[in-house]
């Protein structure tokens, strides 16, 4: 990104006030976000596609009552700017009441942080190609076929409405994710990664894991599917409690259709539904799991407990179902630190007499959310351990599991680490542990490789 | 998605509008015309680019321009939820330049940023190309020099008053309420024109209108002890490539006691067993598996490697081995791509490369035949290609899902055809099983990936005994391994039984992009199929 391009604070205030200064309803928003985005993409051990892109919307949700609509631009000429707001008023003019509507907010005090850094922002097309030719060079010298996707953007948002409410925040992040396969299609590894400072990253280290696991994964054979001991790499543990974190609509368990919700009425919080090492924090002070100071509404994100020794502290709520609940608005929990413990995934393997080491997970979609009960398949390196030790590749099994059932079975955990657990390869930030848990469902194989 | 909605942190808002580029045109009232760009400044934009492109050393580049609209309503119980209109403009670039790819893309639309674009789209390439091992080299295309395409709309859904849309939603969900035991219900419903304009150095410009409409309901009934609630979507109404004559043909205030009463009917129905079963799968349901194990594995950039770090490839590789001699089911097993369809989701005049598509057969007579391909792709099937003195050309399956993403393959409308030898209907298929399970629907679903193992759930489940259906189950999934699953289909049902599901939003690619498309298909019998039962206890 030659130029990375967003709109700056004084940019973002002076178009939120010329579109504020346009509104004729009781209550009036505006958001604006801005990024560049950038990517770099390579198959067969060399680039095939790439992009940079620049784009920057205004939002604006209009009010009369409680009527409320919103509308939409890419296009911040005044003229275009005069109908996006009209066209929200119109909107809102036309529709019902909505007797959840709970007005705007008054101006917010923000905590002074930034997920911003000038290494990711700066980053160039040549810089990606050379941090792409870090996996594919020594990929093509082994004889192995590499795949992946490096991608980065720098953007702000902001947030205005007509009480005096302003918020505005810059961000970038990196994320890199690479598949490294054998020629005989018997083998393939995965490893990635994701920060917000480029220079965080570590391609060359992330190659040399991908193209490790390629080489050790040729051949599997296949073992039983049925209830297994596994090691679940962090990656893997994140692809599942990303299922519980966004399981946990306050509204929905009151409503006594969720897994929170409580027999005979209300919700979980306060019962212990989990193993006693896990807690579950969204800290945005934490620089590796830093993130906007502010929501969509704008309002603060504030520290958060979400899970504490294994008791649930705290749901997803609105502004409305808390004000109904006497409780404060959350955020969600797209960013979030879970508790580990002191073991290593060596020592793990150590103290495993049969079990399975899994790299991570694919494919992951709801299958009963009574339970939030998914199903998915392992994928791009899973291993036999017998005796303590890895003794060979595994076919791939299909597993149907809740992060539920994973997080009361724990043996062990290491420390926590910084993941890149988004099947698409460019997620939240997220740190979890390595855990080792016993009873892991597997229902069938897969011929996948 | 787009990387940068993960910033907020206020999912809600974002997540109900679904991936993609919203939209719409300079409007002072829903009614406006459309009048997206100006036609005039829209050549002389492409013209300026691909002459800097050009000038920069690119030996092809092509323009794209998207002017995007969107509208979404979203309601529960007796409320609404969201009302969003949206635009989006801008343009990408796409060049080779010293035998690689660059793309660049802006939503400013002007003469300098054009040029600014095409020439960072060139410097984009040349980084790139010291990553390549080969150049590039694309299939010939015809030129297309003032070509124009609309979808076949009868009314412009955002022609229709906001109110008429309010009042469908709001009455169709009190017609769910209406029924005991149905406790809470969510309607939304999603329309939107894509306007594109495409020109490239080969002499193409390509003027297309795209519609797309969407309404759907989920209803959920709670047991009144709390101990178990259940779900319906009304996933027997497909997206369309139609407009606001797609959302009243759903009759929404119509089926929705019905849907109410089905999610009502699993609170108290049979568990499933576990166990082999013969399975009837409705076309609601069956859309979906073709999608997953026929459409998504005969994709050839998948199986070359190209989406092997996330979409995955196919089981179908080495291709040698398996086009013209791999059997993916019986002798009447036909499969089609096509994107010509009236109201499938895409179906296009030209697409994102300047390619007419064709109507291929990927299936022949039960036997794989033919692949998906881009221009940049139909060169890897030559062999085949002359085998079957075929020319060598692009099926017109690339796609870009708005102007700043860069197009690339992505499936064509790909279709299961009926039986061709007589009309078998759904009671045909039924009473020649002896102890099977009716699937109407599409639910959870799950494949690996290279397409073998998946998983599929559904929205209805009656068991089939001796030849009778004989009531509703529920915790069903059947799981499935692709080749021996397409074998063990031993009758198709008829014309009759024909029906057109689809996906508002399949993704592939990284970045991920959102592409729509439907999938026809008749009713069929599968033997000796593995079920599990899905329920657990916390």
């Amino acid at each position: 990104m030659p130029e990375p391009r967003y709109l700056s604070r004084a940019d973002a205030e002076a178009l939120a006030q010329k579109v504020l200064s346009f509104s004729t309803a009781d209550e009036a928003r505006v958001n604006i976000n801005s990024a560049t985005e950038g990517n770099t993409r390579f198959a067969v051990n060399q680039v095939s596609t790439a992009g940079d892109a620049y784009d920057a919307n205004i939002s604006v949700t209009s009010a009369f009552g409680k009527k409320t609509a919103s509308a939409t631009t890419n296009r911040f000429d005044d003229e275009s700017l005069r109908q996006v707001v009209q066209t929200s008023e119109r909107l809102a003019r036309l529709v019902p009441e909505d007797p959840e509507y709970m007005g705007e907010l008054p101006p917010q005090q923000y905590l002074p942080v930034e997920p911003f850094f000038e290494s990711t922002a700066n980053l160039t097309p040549e810089q990606r190609a050379r941090a792409v030719m870090e996996i594919t060079a020594p990929a093509a010298r082994q004889n192995l076929i590499s795949t992946g996707f490096l991608t980065h953007f720098a953007g702000s948002q902001a947030v205005a409405n007509k009480r005096g409410l302003f918020a505005y925040a810059r961000a970038t992040g990196v994320s890199f994710t690479t598949t490294v396969r054998t020629p005989d299609g018997t083998g393939s590894g995965w490893a990635g990664g994701g920060e917000n400072d480029f220079r965080q990253m570590n391609f060359a280290q992330l190659g040399e894991r991908a193209i490790r696991k390629a080489e050790l994964s040729r051949n599997p054979r296949a073992v039983e599917p049925g209830e297994w001991t596994v090691i679940l790499e962090p990656t893997a543990v994140a692809n599942l409690v990303n299922l519980m974190m966004f399981s946990m609509n306050a509204r929905n368990a009151d409503e006594g259709r969720s897994f929170f919700s409580k027999q005979g009425g209300g919700n979980k919080i306060g019962e212990k539904f989990l193993d006693e090492r896990v807690t579950i924090t969204t800290d945005l002070t934490d620089p590796r799991t830093v993130t906007l100071p502010f929501s969509g509404e704008g309002l603060p994100n504030a520290p958060m407990t979400w899970v504490e020794n294994g008791v649930l502290k705290n749901l997803v709520y609105n502004r409305f179902w808390a004000a109904r609940n006497n409780r404060q608005p959350t955020g969600f929990p797209a960013a979030y630190r879970m508790s580990g413990g002191n073991s290593s995934v060596e020592e793990m393997i150590r103290s495993t007499d049969r079990g399975l080491l899994v790299t991570r997970l694919w494919y992951i979609r709801p299958v009963d959310p009574r339970t939030i009960l998914f199903t998915g398949l392992t994928r791009d390196g899973t291993f036999l351990i017998e005796n303590g030790r890895i003794t060979s590749a595994v076919k791939n099994l299909r597993w149907n599991e809740s992060p539920i059932f994973l997080l009361n079975n724990i043996e062990m955990m290491s420390e926590p680490v910084r993941v890149n657990a988004s099947e698409d390869g460019a997620g939240g930030a997220v740190m979890v542990p390595a855990i080792k848990a016993r009873d892991f469902t597997f229902t069938s194989l897969s011929d996948a490789v | 998605m787009k990387r940068r909605d993960f910033l907020l942190q206020s999912a809600a808002a974002t997540a109900a509008l679904g991936a993609g580029s919203a939209i719409l045109p300079r409007l002072g009232s829903a009614a406006a015309p459309m009048d997206p760009v100006d036609a005039a400044v829209s050549r002389e934009l492409a013209m300026r680019a691909l002459d800097a492109a050009r000038g920069a050393g690119a030996s092809y580049a092509d323009f794209r321009l998207a002017a995007n609209r969107s509208q979404a309503l979203g309601t529960r119980e007796r409320q609404i939820t969201f009302f969003n209109d949206a635009e989006t403009y801008g343009f990408g670039v796409r060049v080779i330049a010293d035998g690689a790819w660059g793309f660049a893309a802006s939503r400013e639309l002007n003469a300098d940023e054009v040029v600014r674009v095409a020439r960072q789209a060139v410097a984009q390439a040349r980084a790139n190309a010291a990553a390549r091992q080969a150049p590039l080299v694309l299939a010939p295309v015809e030129t297309y020099p003032d070509a124009k395409w609309t979808s076949p709309v009868e009314i412009d859904p955002f022609n229709v008053p906001i109110e008429e849309k309010v009042d469908l939603l709001l009455r169709a969900n009190a017609a769910a309420l209406g029924v005991p035991g149905a406790r809470f219900v969510t309607s939304v419903m999603f329309a939107s024109r894509l306007g594109k304009t495409f020109a490239s150095t080969e002499g193409s410009y390509i003027e297309q209108t795209l519609y797309r409409s969407y309404p759907s309901m989920n209803i959920t009934a709670v047991a009144a002890d709390g101990s178990d609630f259940q779900n319906r979507s009304s996933t027997d109404v497909a997206p369309r490539g139609l407009g606001y004559e797609h959302v009243r043909d759903a009759r929404l205030v119509e089926n929705a006691p019905r849907w109410a009463e089905e999610a009502v009917a699993k609170l108290t129905a049979k568990p499933v067993e576990p166990g082999r079963y013969d399975l009837v799968l409705l076309p609601t349901h069956l859309w979906l598996t073709i999608h997953e194990s026929i459409a998504h594995p005969t994709e050839l950039d998948r199986i070359m490697g190209y989406e092997a770090n996330y979409a995955g490839t196919s089981f179908i590789y080495p291709i040698e081995n398996f086009l013209g001699k791999f059997r993916y089911g019986a002798e009447f097993m036909n499969v089609q791509g096509e994107r010509s369809s009236p109201g499938g989701l895409s179906s296009i005049g030209w697409d994102d490369e300047g390619v007419k598509p064709d109507e291929y057969l990927i299936v022949k007579n039960g036997i794989l035949h033919d692949l998906q391909t881009t221009r940049e792709q139909a060169p890897w099937l030559a062999e085949w290609y002359r085998q079957i003195g075929k020319p060598v050309r692009s099926h017109g399956n690339s796609y870009a899902q708005s102007w700043d993403a860069v197009q690339f393959q992505r499936m064509p409308n790909i279709n299961l055809l009926p039986n061709a030898e007589r009309d078998v209907s759904v009671e045909e298929l039924v009473s020649g099983v002896e102890n099977g399970i009716l699937i109407d629907g599409d639910g959870s679903f799950s494949i690996d990936q290279q397409r073998y193992n998946a998983q599929f759930g559904g929205q209805v489940f009656k068991e089939i005994k001796n030849g009778r259906i004989t009531g509703p189950l529920k915790d069903v999934a059947y799981q499935m391994r692709t080749p021996e699953f397409w074998n063990s289909m031993d009758l198709i049902g008829g014309p009759s039984t024909y029906f057109v599901g689809g996906s508002f939003n399949d993704g592939k690619g990284q970045p991920s992009q959102s592409n729509a498309v439907s999938h026809g298909s008749p009713a069929a019998r599968f033997r000796g199929v593995n079920v599990i039962n899905t329920g657990r206890r916390a």
